[in-house]
């Protein structure tokens, strides 16, 4: 029979579409829910509610950034928010493979949705340092502040400068950056963000989103 | 709104955290979710087949049935569930709509049933997926062009008021419509086939006489040949001419293929009138008979086959024309490639490329006349791959033009068939009217016995008969005798005065005969005077004393056609439509008993009664109980006083 698959010319073909086949549905189950109960702060009816609703989405049980990028668009019809995407989806994968499973997509969430300020202001340094070395840098922030303009689009009033992210990357160096050495550590992030009442009071936004 | 992916809305706040340490104003305040009930299952009941689903998921979809407040009212409290009575069938992909965010075409649903499901769901048809929309759009298309087939056979009966040019063109185009119109459709195709064989005939040797042989016979016998084609031609005129005087449209008339054809039949002869004296375009003269051919065309009018055939070689006009073009290529090639094969050998038939068309196009066309033959071996082998090549260049194309024409020849089919049963539909639906109508009658006569037994009070009678009939039919009994008591204007109804003023309905066949007893009867004037006032009463009321007389009225039920004997007008209903006089307020009568004469009179007379036609053929989707309902509304043009309500009968 071997002999017979091996010489058939067409069967190899099949062969190989399986074998292609079987790679793109690989399916990720997550963890038990009592394990993710613990490890987050959610209770079971809100990680039954999440799952759902992140099963819908994702059938196989992992994001990959393509679908990840066309999730988050449908949300922002008017700009283009492909690299804040981006930005997005490096935050949540942290171990780096390239996909966001439910606990990846579950662990973020409790971070933002019920961690403390500290952890929410950490959670966003991390999203902002995009080499992971510790320290945000001008063309980093730059990048990010371009990405969150690209989002708003083209239509506005009144109609967007070209310059208007990097003023506002000045700006933001100027608030954060207590020794003016031009980059920001974690600690004068955490320390200027404290001290600003705009920033602590919309962090307050995320209490009850869920 | 990204409804489909509004599950994910929670992630996409939480994501905004990237904006909060940079932004430079503060934040809006968020919305609360006062609701703060937990996500729970909804029942839907459909029709006994139960569904349950996330509340959350069909709220996805807000400005639908299911998504919005509308689904409370279909809300059962006992049973705490949502109950519709529908199609669970077709209700699983409207679910299934709401869950995964695309609707699906189930192949083996009716496409209207289909469609109503939507509507009644507030979903629109222009969100089905991409795998099924082409599907559903050719399934609707399919629908609408079989719907359309049939409307415009009901405009043919829906026109009552042609006037003669309108009648004449109907004639000309439908020759199934009146007696002389098939006449004419016979007599024209008579006399085209006539000039078609005169025309054959003409060149047929007719025998030898003593100076020349063989003359055709159109030299011998001129004259007589002469008579037939003017007699042919006179006839083609006028035909041309009628056609062109009853046409709605004159110059769309005059555009039109079929009168192009008829033109290019008689043109010739009126020319050779014109031209037989100058000697010089003789020769022309001669060409021009042959477009008398012309005049077979005129026969597409009287076959429906020969029309399909045309119109589908207009519709395949681009697959003709490919075939055409592969064809002229394919003929170029061989033709060269035979002349340079040729060449060579002496006494070649292959003296140039043009030359070699006339072979090319024999051998792939499989015909082989032989007058042309390659001599060289090279010459032979091309001419073989030629023929072969040549068979194959023209199956291609022609399988096409088949099944277009096999299309177009069905729908016609299907379209003569539904003519055909359209005749048993109409008799069933007439059945069913006629049926609701009696059983209104028949309740009334048990209905009066009930009122009797009432005053006599015995009460099992009464319950029997009541049991005989369900509550809707007396309902709607109920509801068509109150309407008859409404169409009286004299308080005097209510009393029991036997000479009744009200009006009721009657069976079809005693207003027949009321109508023709009052139709011999002579109406002295319209002036309303106590002499005329009584001569109605006795002829048309009948014998006065007794309620259950039937009297004339101005009401008869839609639904009831004429009696078969009046064949002609079976297309036809009639209702008879009272016209208010507004002298017959001046006079010194009262005016209450004036207008009850008036109606009296005025239903079987054809002075100033007029009748409106109202075709049979309506919506089989009309319930038999409504037909009941639409006899009456006519006559509230009367209290409309002063109101003139004439239309011309067409009987």
């Amino acid at each position: 029979m071997a002999i017979f698959t091996a010489t058939n010319p067409f069967m190899s073909l099949t062969d190989s579409v399986e074998d292609d086949f079987e790679l793109s549905t690989v399916c990720h189950r997550p963890e038990s829910m009592d394990k993710l109960e613990e490890q987050t702060k959610f209770t079971k009816k809100e990680l039954q509610v999440l799952y759902r609703g992140f099963k819908n989405e994702c059938p196989s049980g992992v994001v990959n950034e393509e679908n990840f990028k066309h999730i988050y668009s449908q949300f922002f019809p008017q700009g283009d928010s492909s690299m804040y995407a981006h930005f997005l989806f490096e935050a949540f994968d942290t171990n780096k493979n390239g996909s966001v499973s439910f606990e990846d997509f579950v662990f973020g969430l409790s971070i933002i949705l019920r961690g403390t300020i500290n952890d929410r202001l950490n959670w966003a340094f991390n999203l902002y340092d995009l080499n992971k070395d510790g320290c945000i840098t001008k063309e980093e922030m730059l990048d990010i502040m371009k990405s969150i303009y690209d989002m708003m689009g083209k239509y506005t009033y009144p109609t967007m400068m070209d310059d208007a992210p990097r003023e506002h990357v000045e700006s933001f160096f100027q608030k954060m950056d207590q020794n003016r050495d031009g980059v920001v550590t974690i600690d004068e992030f955490i320390d200027s963000c404290k001290k600003d009442e705009n920033i602590m009071q919309s962090m307050q936004l995320f209490d009850n989103v869920i | 709104m990204a409804t489909g992916v509004a599950a994910w809305l929670p992630f996409a706040r939480a994501a905004a955290i990237g904006w909060m340490p940079v932004a430079n104003c503060p934040m809006p305040i968020a919305p609360r979710d006062n609701s703060r009930k937990q996500d729970e299952l909804i029942i839907l009941n459909v029709s006994g087949r139960r569904f349950q689903t996330w509340r959350t998921t069909l709220d996805r979809y807000p400005d639908t049935l299911l998504g919005s407040s509308e689904k409370d009212f279909f809300y059962n409290e006992e049973t705490k569930e949502y109950f519709f009575d529908r199609d669970p069938d077709a209700f699983r992909s409207i679910l299934n709509f709401y869950r995964t965010g695309k609707l699906h075409y189930p192949r083996h649903e009716c496409i209207s049933a289909y469609d109503e499901e939507l509507i009644f769901f507030g979903i629109i048809p222009e969100i089905i997926g991409d795998c099924c929309y082409e599907e559903y759009k050719d399934r609707k298309r399919e629908n609408l062009e079989r719907l359309q087939d049939d409307q415009e056979e009901n405009k043919d009966l829906k026109q009552p008021n042609l006037n003669f040019r309108e009648t004449m063109w109907r004639a000309f185009e439908n020759p199934h419509t009146s007696t002389l119109a098939l006449v004419f459709y016979y007599v024209t195709g008579f006399f085209i086939a006539i000039s078609v064989i005169t025309n054959v005939v003409e060149t047929v040797p007719c025998g030898t006489t003593t100076n020349q042989k063989d003359m055709p016979c159109g030299e011998r016998y001129t004259v007589a040949f002469f008579c037939i084609d003017t007699a042919c031609v006179m006839i083609f005129t006028v035909e041309y001419l009628l056609r062109l005087f009853a046409a709605p449209s004159r110059y769309r008339f005059m555009r039109s293929v079929m009168s192009i054809i008829d033109v290019v039949a008689i043109l010739p002869y009126y020319i050779g009138l014109v031209m037989t004296n100058n000697e010089d375009v003789s020769g022309a003269f001669v060409t021009l008979r042959v477009f008398r051919v012309f005049r077979i065309f005129k026969f597409s009018r009287h076959s429906q086959g020969l029309r399909i055939l045309g119109y589908t070689l207009k519709s395949c006009a681009s697959e003709l024309g490919f075939l055409l073009f592969s064809l002229t290529m394919a003929i170029i090639i061989f033709a060269t490639v035979m002349f340079y094969a040729e060449k060579g050998s002496s006494s070649s038939k292959f003296t140039s490329i043009p030359a070699s068309f006339w072979y090319t196009i024999v051998t792939m066309t499989t015909l082989g006349y032989g007058d042309m033959v390659p001599k060289t071996i090279a010459g032979k082998i091309f001419g073989s791959i030629c023929s072969l090549s040549g068979v194959l260049v023209i199956a291609l194309p022609v399988p096409v033009i088949v099944s277009n024409f096999s299309r177009i020849y069905h729908q016609n089919q299907r379209a003569d068939k539904r003519r055909a049963q359209k005749k048993a539909r109409l008799a069933r639906i007439r059945i069913a009217k006629s049926g609701s109508a009696n059983a209104f009658l028949q309740s009334k006569h048990n209905g009066l016995l009930n009122e009797l037994l009432e005053l006599t009070g015995s009460e099992e009678d009464e319950q029997k008969l009541i049991k005989s009939t369900s509550l809707l039919e007396s309902q709607h009994h109920h509801l068509l005798h109150c309407l008859e008591k409404t169409t009286v204007r004299t308080p005097l109804c209510f009393t029991l005065n036997t000479h009744s003023s009200a009006h009721e309905f009657v069976d079809e066949q005693v207003y027949e005969q009321n109508c023709l007893e009052t139709a011999l009867q002579t109406y002295p004037s319209h002036s309303p005077s106590i002499a005329s006032h009584n001569s109605p009463a006795v002829t048309c009321c009948g014998a006065s004393g007794k309620k259950n007389t039937p009297l004339p009225n101005a009401n008869l039920p839609l639904a009831n056609p004429l009696p078969s004997h009046r064949g002609p007008l079976q297309e036809l209903s009639a209702l008879h439509i009272q016209s208010a006089d507004p002298l017959s307020h001046t006079s010194s009568r009262s005016n209450l008993n004036l207008r009850t004469d008036e109606s009296k009179r005025v239903n079987c007379k054809s002075g100033r009664i007029t009748t409106a036609i109202i075709s049979l053929p309506r919506p089989p989707a009309l319930a038999p109980d409504a037909d009941g309902l639409h006899g009456p509304p006519q006559r509230r043009p009367p209290p409309s006083a002063g109101t003139n309500i004439v239309k011309v009968s067409a009987l």
